[in-house]
């Protein structure tokens, strides 16, 4: 492994509490450039809460989140977009309305997307069909021109990742895309998870299922109660007795 | 028993290509079937005031040229960017007692405090309601409906701009003027507001009724972009309050009245949420319908109580949505 790779989010301190009910319990970790962060843990520990902390969504109780240099905590959630920390969402929010390829039209009319349009800035369309080609969407089946209302859930997690790769992000954060798929749809996903593992992007996977995010994620980290519990190697991290206890129950079978 | 099934099938023409905004037209009769509605609503818009029996009723088309306008608005803030304003009745009393005001104490022509007027209260209107901006759905409606009660209190209170007795005499507008004034802007607004939905930043007003969160997500500044639809849409309304007040020459506490509330989201609903062309069409059929019930006076109210429970029930797509579908379709009755 590289030793000197850029830290691009730093998380430090985080704490978050609804009510009486502690979500994020002092979190800290951080993400290197190029690498993907896997965060696992089971229902309730808190990881769409730290999803949501990063990106501006939510604001931490105390504690708080950068990206390199700059601070994310207190921005809002389109300016650490701008900055390029980009998420999907988990239960998928499209824009029912439109048609899919109509649906990225909105973050390529952003500020950061016109500064990296180019030559074909003016032509967002074929833009949105090229970024929905890349996801999956078939372009000669007319997948891009249907309503987005009509899509199947397979789809309308692509256009999730469609829209983050819209931004040209620095940083894509994944709440949980294998989610609700069948065995079939998620065959067909991991592969583009792995593609933009080969260009070289930054990823942080938010899962709860175990085999897909091994065999994408350099790195694990384990929370559960909001509580980091383990952080390392997937195979390390999986021999680590707490997380086993807490995720897996006390008897494992892959 | 009842004979065999049937159901209603429905076809495209096979005019429509691909994409939405996208037709291929091969020849004059597929141009002039995409024409006619639009041409159809130019000039009976235009000629209506000619057809029209007496002066009586030339003014009513002037004011429901008043009321379009409030719709058109209303609809385009509601159905276009997910932001409820009922507060109709506010930009027709900003725009009102701007340009009446300015006519009145310092005596500038019309062609200056109408536009003055406009986007004066454009202005005015986006900046009070901008805190309120973050509201979503009833909560943004329920805090622009306070607005003209809130207004005329003020007016009253301090006894500004004439109290209750209001400005008058304002600088009167000749009538044909001021009627093919009221309705060139209906059209133009009417033209013009579906144009810029029909743009890029059109599309980023529909993602945020659809979905603020994710425009958000889309690294778009949500507040600046409800701003500037805001903008837009008082324009419309504040310019129908300047002119009320040029068409009637008179600036006082009735352009606040509720009608100019109400009456938009009837004819809103009436002719076809979201459709933008619908609520300006529904308002000049609301508008001279209500007239002719006059006799009855404040029974009028339950009129559009029928209207809109009517139209809710029994035709909630509204006219427009309705007769486009019939135009753009063949239905037949097929057995099943």
């Amino acid at each position: 492994m590289n030793e000197k790779r850029k830290v691009l989010i730093k998380v430090r301190n985080v704490n978050k509490s609804f009510g009486g009910v502690v979500a994020v319990d002092n979190l800290s970790f951080e993400l290197l450039e190029g690498e993907v962060l896997g965060v696992i843990g089971p229902n309730g520990s808190g990881k769409t809460t730290i999803v949501n902390i990063i990106t501006g969504f939510l604001k931490p109780d105390s504690g708080e989140v950068f990206f390199m240099d700059k601070r994310l905590t207190g921005l809002s959630p389109f300016k650490v977009a701008e900055l390029g920390v980009t998420r999907t969402f988990q239960i998928v929010r499209p824009y029912p309305s439109m048609k899919a390829y109509k649906n990225l039209i909105v973050p390529l009319w952003s500020q950061r997307a016109r500064r990296f349009a180019g030559s074909r800035g003016g032509d967002r369309d074929a833009v949105a069909i090229d970024l929905l080609e890349e996801v999956g969407f078939e372009r000669d089946a007319f997948v891009p021109y249907k309503l987005a209302s009509a899509l199947p859930l397979g789809y309308l997690k692509r256009l999730e990742l469609a829209r983050c790769l819209a931004l040209r992000p620095e940083v894509i954060i994944c709440d949980e895309v294998f989610s609700g798929l069948s065995m079939s749809e998620i065959a067909s996903m991991l592969p583009l998870v792995e593609k933009l593992r080969m260009k070289g992007a930054t990823l942080i996977m938010v899962e709860h299922r175990l085999r897909e995010l091994f065999s994408v994620a350099n790195r694990l980290l384990v929370m559960n109660f909001g509580v980091k519990i383990a952080e390392g190697e997937p195979e390390q991290v999986m021999e680590d007795e707490r997380v086993r206890r807490a995720y897996l129950g006390e008897e494992i079978s892959f | 028993m009842a004979g065999e099934e049937r159901r209603k099938e429905r076809l495209d023409r096979g005019i429509k290509a691909r994409a939405e905004s996208l037709y291929a037209v091969s020849s004059w009769r597929e141009a002039s079937y995409l024409l006619a509605p639009r041409a159809g609503l130019i000039i009976g818009l235009l000629i209506a005031p000619l057809l029209a029996p007496s002066l009586y009723w030339q003014r009513v088309i002037g004011l429901a040229g008043v009321y379009a306008l409030l719709a058109l608005s209303f609809d385009f803030l509601a159905e276009r960017v997910g932001l409820v304003c009922i507060g109709g009745a506010f930009m027709i009393g900003v725009g009102g007692y701007i340009s009446g005001g300015l006519n009145y104490y310092f005596g500038l022509p019309v062609v200056l405090t109408i536009p003055i007027g406009t986007f004066g209260g454009a202005i005015i209107c986006t900046l009070v309601w901008l805190p309120c901006l973050p509201l979503r759905g009833i909560y943004f409606a329920v805090v622009t409906f306070m607005f003209p009660f809130l207004a005329v209190s003020v007016i009253l209170a301090g006894g500004l701009f004439g109290g209750t007795e209001g400005l008058s005499p304002v600088a009167g507008l000749p009538n044909w003027v001021g009627i093919y004034l009221i309705l060139t802007l209906v059209l133009v607004a009417i033209f013009g507001v579906r144009r810029l939905c029909g743009e890029d930043i059109g599309l980023v007003f529909q993602g945020i009724k659809d979905n603020d969160q994710a425009v958000l997500a889309s690294a778009v500044n949500i507040t600046r972009v409800k701003i500037y639809a805001l903008f837009v849409a008082t324009s419309i309304g504040c310019f129908a309050g300047a002119f009320v007040s040029h068409f009637f020459g008179f600036a006082g506490l009735s352009l606040f009245a509720i009608d100019f509330t109400i009456m938009p989201i009837a004819a809103s609903i009436m002719g076809g949420p979201a459709t933008l062309a619908g609520p300006a069409v529904g308002a000049f059929i609301l508008a001279p319908l209500s007239e002719l019930l006059r006799g009855f006076g404040q029974l009028r109210v339950v009129f559009y109580c029928v209207v809109l429970v009517g139209f809710i029930l029994f035709k909630p797509e509204g006219l427009l949505n309705w007769a486009s579908r019939r135009y753009h379709q063949f239905e037949h009755w097929v057995k099943v």
